[in-house]
């Protein structure tokens, strides 16, 4: 029955449409009891809007980003590696450690405007210093270090400024630090479930994977009676690298499985027997020149399938809605509420 | 409606659907096609009204209302008759109601026989002419009863005979058959707006509602064998889901309470379409629900401006303000015709003051009482002349040109392949649209040129394509589904060569004129004394709307703007364009162009836009209070009747003398509006009541009956008549019929189609195939099925499917869907098909148009297709191209054994 | 300090403007989507796209019930989801009979449109290292397009999927709330055309108080499984400037049961980059150390 009255003085007890209401109790009719007691039971399976993902998918693209973050973790580590060589007098590995992270931070750079929408407008990314977004306070990191980074490589080719070159060379180093780490945060600073949840372990499987990157490379390109600390770091770094992969992956939870699953999955494979063998090699091989060449690029290239392996990882956690809806379902579960709301 | 209550429009309104009880929308998806109408449905939803809605399909309407009844595709008639029957034998009709303000107490004359009696049909039928003799219809002792609208000129013969005698009807008898010219003439939509003449004498009554030849008795007789049994086994509903329906129903209606009846072309394209909605006209009538605030019947309109093409009408067979258009009867002059067509009693009575203004209007000075006020200048019919005859026309190579303005009927109207045909046999053709839709393209890109069955260089017909301006391009106005006027700006001028209607036909008369200018010829009289002077305005010489209102509206001898129709007379002193349009231009202001707010007025808003007749809102109104002129309740008042002030009072404009005393009782002998008495609510109608029983002016009975759709998988359970015996047929190679359920070959079409739009899309498509932003939403033509079917028939979701009829096949993607139901009929399980029917092979979004596969076959009243229900098969994967296309429709024929007089019979 | 990371330091006590360092702002506008009362009509999606000349992306049949939009993205900043459930909606009566059981089957069609949540704490405007997504006087957030460089990296911090990269244009895109009109005092293109009033424009404060009101009656009508998304300030992203009233589970339609502003775990990611970075320099100095034998 309609409440409103029609009296002859105008319309009483008048409400506005928004307030419908459809299968009112007050309409029960005798075919249908069952219902609103039904909907309370809270679906069993894992349900989503026809399979499609909840979060957009990321629009960064390979080579560009994975890249960069291989790049990135090979400047810093070889700015430190190159630091290191200086003081203590390993003249080559220290040029071509100077070179290898000018030459790293220049292409990563590259690789980031390239992935830009508006490459155009790179500049932009100074525009302001915001803490919150790791990508202006990376751009803030990377863009010192490229001008430093350059200023050492030049001067020690060059020969000239002894004391200028040793100065950028150690600030460099300076800025190698968060250059190799900061991705990180710039992955797990989203929605991505398989990048997000990795954000306590993700910083420490990059920094090793720089290490074992810059090391690979040195041993690679030094000779054989300065290239010992690049082959610790290598090696360490490298270890490191495969073992905390693991644990992060672990740690995840359900996001984790990402990693074992299509593209992503290769490549942390692919990374795993490139990083070990370099990792032998560069042990057992060290009284040859070749070997330990081979065994840095072995490292080096481990380390580039890391990164590849964590990118691709993350947009499959992306493309599919459960690695979004389970945990979430799971964490109000946890929570001890049906979902975030008032009923 | 016309014939049931007097008036053919809607008698309520959008807005006042808020203060129903109960709402009933069948035949109509108002959420989806008219969704801006569906706020005050839930409106009423949130003040605790229950809404029902009836539809083959669960749609966005069902979605929002409390109780959806899916039922089988062109079985209302059985449903609603069911309902009727639930009432009368339960008693939960509106009795005061039902005795003062319907002709239920009327009896009928001995003569009239029942489809009780005669198994389906009523007395009177000619079968060899398809046709009705209603005299045995009649009131018992009156003289001929003249209708409402509808079938009027069904008693020419003897009506001239009563004003004529010996002279005239021999006359008439060389003027051939005028029975046969009306009733093939039909009347458009029957939205009459008149009152019928029920001859000289008084109806006998019998208030007890006792005596056996009661118009009540009869009623009850007829639909006493429409049981719950019979609906669920006709219709596939459930008993228990019917019978909640009736307890709603009739638990909301009645003194204190009020429901209305929501629906649009979903009732009206059957063959049998004018008696669903008198199904539905007699069931609010014993309810009480007519004329009074939460009642009524809401006619929902395809387009913005449907309502207003028939009241100033683009049908063939109307004059403005459902004056009839002129049969060719031998030597008819004005008064003959006014006699014939006009009344005694009610408003109609005053035909002649009508006529006369409309042709002053036309032909102004030339209109003079001597040359009859130049009567003899209208066209006159020589028989039905309606769309679907004059397609016919067309491909016999009788019709040789064709103007379509707004209208795509290669994809809009039945059997597209006949009307490509008709219009490639065409010597010119005009098409003003806002792009190149299908039918103006036909000829290079249609079906038939696919399949080979036409070749682009064998086609003569010259096309002349003209870009049309939009609504915003252009003042002018529209009526809108409850009658009411609103006028729009033109906001820019319009980009190009497009052109506004107006321009179009009045620079093309200022061209004929001057090509005719001189001409002695009689027959250019017509078109050179029109009165053709409307001032233009702005560059492109656009003419002015507001002059063309003011001529609609009409002014008296000096000049001045007249207000109201009462004011006309026949004495060529008024001139008048529409007479139910008179009072829209009132003191020369523009009334349709009021635009006060809501909150600054009640909810009937009076004050916003002006609706015919005299800005009435709720038609009938007068029947909201009881015979006292008191509200029937104190929840439920919209008019009474002020003692002291002897006036009508109320929330709307009282549809009703306003100083007429509801104790008035008319001398013997009165006319016109003065025989009416105070208790005689339908105005319009000659003995003031709402018709139960319809005693003339529909050509297929005088009570609503069902009949089985032309195509049909199904017997019709309740009579051994099958189809409407007068529904219209036409036998012709590409339109071919099905077997009906137990012949041989009806389970080649074993399933039931119907066609419908969709919200993002608009009828043929013309306005928004084009447009991105509405072709992105529904991208193409698919068809709705239920998983059962699906499975039954290896569909395959967003698969393609091939659907089949006796006329064509086209394809669709498959959108499996629960919303489908499978229905339970007469013991079998039968499955339904939905096709969306806006796509074509031009523009934006393309796909193959439903209407291929629907077929010519016409309600007889007003000649409208049948494409909401009919039979046909579904098989998986995309249909055949080029000439295996008629080869496989062939194939089914074959299968069916169709022959050209499958289904023909009466 | 910048202000968005006094959002990541959820000072509640603040309104968003005020956060964002406006002294003197307007009370905060948004959006309260009632998805009991759409009929899925569209006519937000047009709207839309006709006011912020959002281009057409594409005629795709997508089978999903009515909804052949998809999802919210660059082109599409207003989507309306159609789910076609085997529940019932209170005590309706669907009619529909599947199983051949000779009862009816439960059967509801959830609509609801959905649209940008303009979050108290959003990720997206955390992350953009341009300052082109920005924080208005009304507390929404808005993409400046002549600023945005397309770095992307505003797409996967949002926790709902709303932003997006236009196709060929190279820059994000989402919902404005309509900023130039509700700057002029006029709503939001998309409430302006609901014709149910599905979607209501206003102050959030007032819009909240309704929707409470509104939950409140679904449930004494037997509509038990109405319930609010977004309206809670406690929430993952601090509330929505833009929430629902939905009839199922949020993934139902295609919303994060429980999002949370990645930003939100920032402070403790520099943390742990930190320490990493220490590691890093410890490890080189470590390799550089020559052991003694």
């Amino acid at each position: 029955m309609n409440r409103t009255e029609v009296t002859k003085d105008g319309l009483t007890h008048v409400r506005p449409g928004r307030e419908a209401l459809t299968g009112a109790i007050e309409h029960a009719g005798p075919r249908r009891r069952r219902g609103a007691e039904q909907a309370m039971v809270p679906d069993a399976a894992f349900t989503s809007y026809y399979g499609k993902p909840v979060i957009n998918k990321p629009v960064w693209e390979a080579p560009d980003i994975p890249g960069y973050l291989f790049l990135g973790g090979l400047a810093g580590g070889s700015a430190l590696l190159a630091a290191g060589a200086e003081l203590t007098g390993r003249r080559r590995l220290a040029r071509r450690s100077k070179v290898a992270a000018n030459a790293a931070a220049v292409l990563s750079t590259a690789a980031l405007v390239h992935d830009l929408g508006r490459p155009e407008r790179f500049l932009n990314m100074l525009r302001v210093m915001k803490p919150t977004s790791p990508m202006s306070m990376g751009s803030w990191v990377l863009a010192p270090f490229g001008g430093i980074s350059t200023v050492a490589a030049v001067l020690d080719l060059l020969g000239r400024l002894p004391l200028v070159g040793k100065l950028a060379t150690f600030t460099a180093a300076a800025l190698g630090l968060p250059l190799a780490s900061y991705t990180a945060a710039l992955l797990a600073d989203t929605a991505v479930p398989s990048w997000h949840e990795g954000y306590r372990e993700m910083p420490f499987v990059f920094v090793a994977s720089a290490a074992a990157s810059a090391g690979g490379l040195g041993i690679a390109v030094a000779p054989l009676h300065e290239s010992a600390p690049a082959r610790r770091m290598a090696v360490a770094g490298g270890l490191a690298e495969l073992a905390l992969s693991k644990v992060m992956e672990k740690r995840m939870g359900l996001p984790g499985e990402a990693y074992s699953e299509g593209r992503a999955h290769r490549y942390m494979q692919a990374a795993e027997g490139l990083t070990a063998a370099g990792a032998v090699g560069a042990v057992v091989g060290r009284r040859s020149r070749v070997l330990s060449a081979l065994s840095g690029l072995a490292v080096l290239a481990g380390s580039v399938c890391t990164r590849w392996g964590i990118f691709h990882a993350g947009l499959q956690s992306a493309e599919d809605p459960k690695y979004t809806v389970v945990p979430q379902r799971e964490r109000l579960r946890l929570r001890g509420q049906r979902q975030p709301v008032r009923v | 409606m016309g014939t049931s209550f007097g008036r053919g429009g809607a008698t309520t309104f959008q807005q006042d659907l808020q203060n129903a009880d109960c709402i009933v929308i069948q035949g109509s998806n108002m959420a989806e096609c008219h969704p801006v109408g569906f706020q005050w449905v839930m409106e009423a939803k949130a003040r605790g009204a229950t809404v029902i809605h009836v539809d083959p399909r669960f749609t966005r309407t069902s979605a929002l209302a409390d109780i959806h009844v899916p039922l089988r595709a062109g079985t209302d008639i059985a449903f609603l008759g069911g309902i009727v029957n639930y009432v009368l034998q339960h008693d939960k009709y509106f009795r005061d109601y039902v005795v003062e303000y319907t002709n239920a107490p009327t009896i009928i004359t001995d003569e009239f026989r029942d489809t009780e009696d005669l198994d389906g049909v009523f007395s009177g039928l000619d079968p060899d002419n398809r046709k009705y003799d209603f005299h045995t219809w009649q009131y018992e002792g009156m003289e001929a009863i003249q209708a409402a609208s509808g079938e009027r000129d069904q008693e020419y013969e003897d009506r001239s005979e009563e004003e004529k005698g010996e002279e005239e009807r021999s006359g008439t008898g060389q003027g051939g058959d005028p029975g046969s010219s009306a009733s093939s003439a039909g009347r458009g939509h029957s939205h009459g707006s008149g009152g019928p003449d029920i001859g000289t004498g008084i109806p006998e009554t019998d208030p007890t509602l006792e005596h056996p030849r009661c118009v009540f008795q009869i009623v009850k007789r007829h639909y006493s064998r429409y049981t719950p049994e019979m609906v669920e086994e006709v219709c596939g509903v459930p008993r228990d889901l019917f019978l909640r329906v009736c307890r709603e129903l009739t638990e909301n209606s009645g003194r204190d309470r009020t429901s209305a009846f929501v629906y649009a072309v979903g009732w009206t394209q059957h063959s049998v379409g004018v008696q669903y909605i008198r199904t539905a006209a007699v069931l609010q009538l014993l309810l009480g629900n007519i004329g009074r605030p939460g009642g009524g019947i809401l006619a929902l309109r395809g387009h913005a401006s449907i309502q207003g093409s028939t009241d100033i009408p683009t049908l063939y067979n109307l004059l403005p303000g459902y004056i009839p258009m002129p049969h060719a009867h031998t030597n008819e002059d004005l008064d003959a015709f006014v006699s014939a067509e006009g009344t005694d009693k009610g408003y109609w009575a005053d035909m002649r003051a009508y006529t006369v203004s409309l042709l002053k209007a036309w032909w102004g000075g030339a209109a003079t009482e001597e040359n009859d006020y130049c009567f003899d200048y209208l066209p006159r019919l020589t028989g039905d002349h309606s769309h679907y005859e004059f397609v016919m026309a067309q491909m016999d190579g009788m019709c040789k040109g064709y103007f379509l303005a707004g209208e795509n009927p290669a994809v809009g109207s039945a059997n597209g392949k006949m009307q490509r045909l008709g219009m490639a046999n065409l010597d010119w053709l005009v098409v003003r649209d806002f792009s190149l839709i299908e039918s103006a393209t036909f000829w290079k890109d249609g079906p038939e040129i696919e399949t080979g069955e036409l070749r682009t260089e064998d086609i003569g017909t010259e096309v002349f394509f003209f870009p049309a301006a939009a609504h915003t391009e252009k003042n002018g106005s529209f009526t809108n589904t409850q009658r009411m006027l609103q006028w729009h700006h033109m906001a820019v001028e319009p980009e190009g060569a497009a052109r506004s209607d107006l321009w179009f036909y009045f620079h093309l008369g200022r061209l004929i004129r001057r090509k005719l200018a001189g001409s002695t010829d009689a027959m250019d009289r017509p078109v050179l004394d029109l009165t053709w002077d409307y001032p233009t305005e702005g560059g492109i010489e656009e003419p002015s709307a507001d002059a063309v209102l003011a001529e609609i509206n009409g002014w008296d001898a000096d000049g001045q703007p007249l207000s109201s129709y009462e004011q006309l007379n026949g004495d060529g002193s008024t001139a008048c364009g529409c007479w139910i349009y008179c009072g829209v231009y009132t003191d020369g202001v523009n009334q349709a162009a009021r635009r006060k707010p809501a909150r600054e007025q009640n909810w009937v808003a009076n004050e916003w836009g002006w609706a015919w007749p005299a800005n009435r809102r709720i038609l009938y109104n007068r029947a909201s209070a009881d015979p006292d002129g008191k509200p029937w309740s104190d929840r439920k008042a919209l008019v009474w009747w002020d003692e002291e002030k002897a006036l009508w009072q109320g929330h709307d404009i009282p549809d009703f003398a306003s100083s007429k005393s509801p104790h008035y009782r008319p001398p013997v002998g009165a006319r016109g509006a003065e025989a009416l008495a105070g208790v005689d609510p339908f105005v319009m109608q000659a003995d003031g009541k709402g018709w139960l029983f319809v005693p003339a002016g529909l050509t297929d009975g005088p009570l609503p009956t069902h009949y089985e759709p032309q195509d049909s998988p199904f017997r019709n359970l309740l009579y051994t008549q099958q189809r409407n015996p007068v529904r219209q047929v036409f036998s012709r190679k590409e339109n071919r019929y099905h077997p009906h359920a137990g012949e041989p070959g009806w389970d080649v079409f074993p399933y039931v189609i119907t066609t419908y739009r969709l919200t993002e899309h608009h009828t043929a498509g013309g306005m928004t195939r084009w447009l991105p932003y509405l072709s992105e939403l529904q991208p193409e033509f698919f068809c709705e099925v239920s998983p059962e079917l699906a499975s039954e028939r290896g569909l395959e979701h967003l698969g393609w499917a091939t659907i089949v009829t006796a006329r064509s096949a086209v394809e669709a993607r498959v959108l499996v869907t629960e919303r489908m139901t499978p229905l339970r009929v007469q013991g079998r399980t039968v499955h339904q098909i939905g096709l969306p029917y806006h796509w074509g092979t031009s523009g934006y979004s393309v796909g193959d148009a439903a209407n291929e596969l629907s077929s010519f076959v016409l309600d007889p009243n007003v000649h409208i297709q049948e494409v909401k229900a009919f039979s046909g098969d579904i098989r998986p994967g995309r249909r055949p191209r080029g000439p295996a296309l008629p080869a496989l429709v062939e194939e089914y024929q074959r299968r069916a054994g169709i022959t050209a007089q499958t289904g023909m019979e009466v | 300090m910048s202000p968005e990371l006094l959002d990541v330091a959820f000072l509640e006590t603040q309104t968003p403007a005020a956060a964002s360092g406006y002294g003197e702002a307007p009370p905060r506008m948004g959006f309260f989507t009632d998805t009991s009362v759409c009929i899925g009509c569209k006519a937000c999606e047009v709207a839309c796209k006709e006011w912020n000349h959002v281009p057409e992306d594409g005629l795709v049949f997508t089978g999903m019930s009515y909804d052949n939009t998809g999802g919210l993205g660059a082109d599409s900043w207003r989507h309306v989801a159609f789910v076609e459930q085997r529940k019932p909606l209170g005590f309706q009566e669907s009619g529909v009979e599947h199983d051949g059981v000779g009862e009816t089957t439960e059967l509801r069609w959830l609509m609801a449109s959905d649209v940008c949540k303009h979050c108290t704490h959003a990720a997206c405007l955390d992350v953009c290292p341009t300052g082109s997504l920005f924080r208005t006087e009304f507390g929404t957030v808005v993409v400046q397009e002549d600023i945005c460089n397309g770095c992307g990296y505003c797409i996967p911090a949002c926790p709902y999927g709303v932003i997006d990269q236009r196709k060929g244009d190279g820059r994000a895109w989402k919902c404005t709330l309509c900023y130039d009109r509700i700057s002029v005092g006029m709503e939001p293109a998309c409430a302006k055309a609901c014709p149910t009033d599905s979607i209501q424009f206003g102050e959030l404060e007032e819009l909240r108080r309704r929707a409470d009101r509104r939950l409140e009656q679904l449930h004494a009508a037997g509509i038990a499984d109405a319930r609010l998304y977004g309206r809670d300030p406690d929430d993952g992203v601090g509330g929505d400037g833009a929430f629902f009233l939905l009839l199922d589970e949020p993934e139902v339609y295609g919303l994060p049961p429980d999002p949370v502003v990645t930003t939100r775990d920032l402070p403790s990611m520099y943390r742990h980059v930190a320490a990493a970075a220490a590691v890093l320099l410890a490890g080189a100095v470590a390799s550089f150390v020559r052991r003694r034998p």
